[in-house]
């Protein structure tokens, strides 16, 4: 079947390959990554639709090596992509650190598996503090998308493109095993409508008559090395005040309110239906910007409510964050699987009947 | 012999006296005044340069330029010298 | 006594080349790398492709190489050099790119990037800097170190029942298929200098034809991590560096089409 990437066309695709397609269409000029489950089908998909698109996609010898190709060719300017999962990600944390200091754009993609250690392949959220609280050494922050649906890997592929674009800061789509291998219908954007910036930065051989550009994070005078800090902080305010993104589902009249991001945002909507036929006002914030973390909205809904439960797939990470959000103005309650097991709607329901009527409910299992 | 003449810029020599070691004339030594940075820098003490460009090719800090005497301006070179 | 300059009637047959800015180098005195560093800027002045060169700069002594440098160029993080090169020249076929590593950096911390940039026939120029020292942190064992020899990690000399032997990874790379020219040459004299501009032009020109990996290995010194006066410190290579790592071409593009 040929296919005309030039208008948005229906497809039903998986998650990872979704993603995958969505980088020609966003306009990727490089993509760098090393196969892990459970997100291998990216660069399997890239490798073989390459031929019909101008990108470099390379396999590397590791996820140290790829993410250091994505430092030296965002460098020379290219919009460039990664990939991995958890254990991967770890690996690659020194090289975003660099990238973030050096303010090189490129998007990340973290399909997450279940940790610690090698752990385990299926679904897991456990990533949610390394991706949102800078995860390497130094004090930065990646912009964090949490997509959950098929659709959304690929529309987050050009929104990370385009905020890492315009912050000179590296993005990163924290999906998990589930998102990345699940099928479903989905739109995809056509190819072309995310224009290229101009990059006068980047070092692509330094032009007659003009300073040469370096591309660095090594600022060995304190004094310079607080500035260059200084200038992150702003820049990640500036995103803060500008970027959060989020969704609501029936907060008007809620009691309750889950707080879930990605995946379990939508075992959380059927709790939710589930719960409103019980009687249970319940409603949804999802967070689909996890730095910025939408902590405003929480804040202006915390003293309405009887309580708030963060939904997660790992042991409470978002929960600290709501809670700072929050400040003591409700009850703040966490319910979560771990290890790469995901929440059924009916346990999460459990948990909110016995928050409704002030009992003791299983944290986690 | 070809005359030749170097010129280093001792500000930045850090007086490791390679180029010393590299002149076949022997034509270098350190100077007895310091720089800025407190080295003793490279001075020619010979007047026997023959141009030959080995002192400016070890030289790690790219401090030595040479010249060397034009081939028609032979018997003039030695009323070139200027202080 | 000074003899004071001459000028007139006589023609400048050396200077250093505007490819090197007017920073002063910050490297101990006598060391290595900054005639490297001004051999390889010659190269680029000469050949006129300083618009069209980007360079990488490792972590080690010649972190700071693009303050030296007067082109485009990117810092790595430790020993991930020839991976950023890599990144750099896949988006930019049409660059002269070239990665400089010390030893630290490319033969322990990097060593799967080196064997596998080699490996792949990345067209880049890759230099190499073994001067069997960790130089910026202070002078202990590296890869490259010699049986025997002291460093601040190898106080009684380096024993290869604890520290194994010297890495000779330039011959390794040779035997790839990846790898176009394969040459090890050095900077302790002005012949050996002669000769590593000459492979260095090489390096370049091959660039070109984009058939594999251009790989110098510089035998240099260290004169403060070896402890000894650069004068001594050349000799003390000659006699000790040299046995163990010859100077030569280790694969020439004639070798490399048999």
């Amino acid at each position: 079947m040929s296919t005309n990437d030039e208008i948005s066309e229906v497809r039903i695709m998986k998650g990872n390959e979704a993603l995958a397609e969505a980088a020609f269409r966003a306009g990727m000029q490089a993509y760098f990554g090393y196969p892990i489950t459970p997100q291998s089908e990216v660069i399997e998909y890239l490798m073989k639709e390459q031929p019909k698109h101008d990108c470099v996609v390379l396999q590397a010898e590791s996820e140290v090596a790829a993410i250091n190709m994505v430092f030296g060719a965002a460098g020379a300017g290219a919009r460039v992509m990664i990939s991995s999962s958890s254990p991967g990600i770890s690996l690659m944390m020194e090289g975003i650190s660099y990238m973030t200091s050096a303010e090189l754009p490129c998007l990340i993609v973290n399909v997450q598996r279940g940790g610690p250690g090698l752990g385990t392949i299926q679904p897991s959220q456990g990533d949610y503090f390394q991706a949102t609280k800078g995860g390497g050494h130094g004090d930065y922050r990646l912009i964090v998308l949490a997509p959950a649906s098929v659709q959304e890997m690929a529309d987050f592929v050009f929104e990370g493109f385009r905020l890492s674009e315009k912050y000179r800061n590296p993005a990163m789509i924290l999906a998990d095993g589930a998102l990345g291998q699940m099928m479903e219908k989905l739109t995809l954007p056509p190819a072309g409508s995310l224009p290229y910036v101009d990059k006068p930065w980047a070092t692509t051989g330094k032009p007659a008559g003009k300073d040469r550009r370096i591309i660095t994070s090594l600022f060995i005078q304190p004094e310079k090395m607080e500035q260059v800090n200084l200038h992150l902080q702003e820049k990640y305010r500036q995103i803060q005040a500008e970027e959060v993104r989020f969704e609501e589902y029936g907060v008007e009249d809620a009691d309750i309110v889950l707080v879930a991001f990605g995946l379990v945002a939508r075992i959380c909507q059927k709790t939710m239906q589930l719960a409103r036929k019980k009687g249970l006002r319940v409603g949804i914030l999802r967070p689909i910007t996890l730095f910025p973390f939408p902590s405003q909205r929480i804040a202006e809904l915390a003293p309405k409510l009887e309580a708030i439960v963060t939904v997660e797939m790992n042991a409470g990470q978002m929960l600290e964050d709501v809670r700072l959000a929050v400040e003591g103005r409700c009850p703040v309650h966490f319910k979560g699987r771990m290890g790469g097991m995901i929440p059924s709607p009916d346990e999460v329901l459990e948990a909110v009947e016995a928050i409704a009527e002030k009992r003791n409910f299983e944290l986690s299992r | 012999m070809i005359r030749g003449n170097v010129i280093i810029a001792h500000e930045i020599c850090k007086g490791c006296e390679l180029c010393i070691a590299a002149c076949p004339q022997e034509s270098l030594g350190l100077s007895e005044k310091i720089n800025l940075k407190g080295y003793r820098y490279a001075v020619l003490v010979q007047d026997n340069c023959t141009g030959c460009i080995n002192c400016a090719l070890v030289c790690p800090d790219a401090a030595i330029t040479v010249y060397r005497e034009k081939k028609h301006a032979k018997g003039a070179a030695a009323d070139a010298i200027t202080a | 006594m000074e003899i004071p300059p001459l000028t007139n009637g006589f023609e400048l047959v050396y200077k250093k080349p505007r490819t090197l800015t007017e920073t002063p180098m910050h490297y101990c005195p006598g060391c290595g790398h900054g005639v490297v560093h001004r051999v390889l800027m010659e190269v680029v002045d000469e050949m006129g492709i300083q618009d069209k060169t980007i360079g990488v700069a490792p972590v080690g002594c010649s972190v700071f190489a693009y303050d030296y440098m007067n082109v485009d160029m990117q810092e790595a993080a430790h020993g991930r050099a020839s991976a950023a090169a890599t990144g750099i020249k896949r988006v930019l076929p049409d660059r002269f790119v070239f990665s400089y590593q010390g030893d630290g950096d490319l033969a322990a911390i990097g060593t799967a990037e080196t064997i596998h940039v080699v490996n792949r026939g990345e067209n880049i120029l890759m230099l190499f800097i073994n001067n069997a020292v960790y130089g910026m942190t202070g002078g202990q064992m590296a890869p490259t170190t010699l049986l025997g020899m002291k460093t601040t990690t190898s106080p009684f000399g380096r024993e290869s029942g604890l520290a194994g032997h010297p890495l000779k990874i330039t011959n390794l790379l040779a035997q790839l298929p990846g790898a176009y020219y394969v040459t090890r040459q050095a900077v302790h004299t002005a012949a050996a200098v002669r000769k590593l501009k000459k492979a260095i032009q090489l390096g370049f020109q091959y660039q070109s034809l984009k058939k594999g990996t251009c790989f110098i290995e510089v035998v240099s010194n260290c004169p403060s991590g070896w402890k000894m006066t650069p004068t001594d410190s050349n000799k003390w290579l000659e006699e000790n560096m040299l046995p163990m790592y010859p100077l030569g071409d280790l694969k020439t593009p004639a070798r490399s089409m048999n």
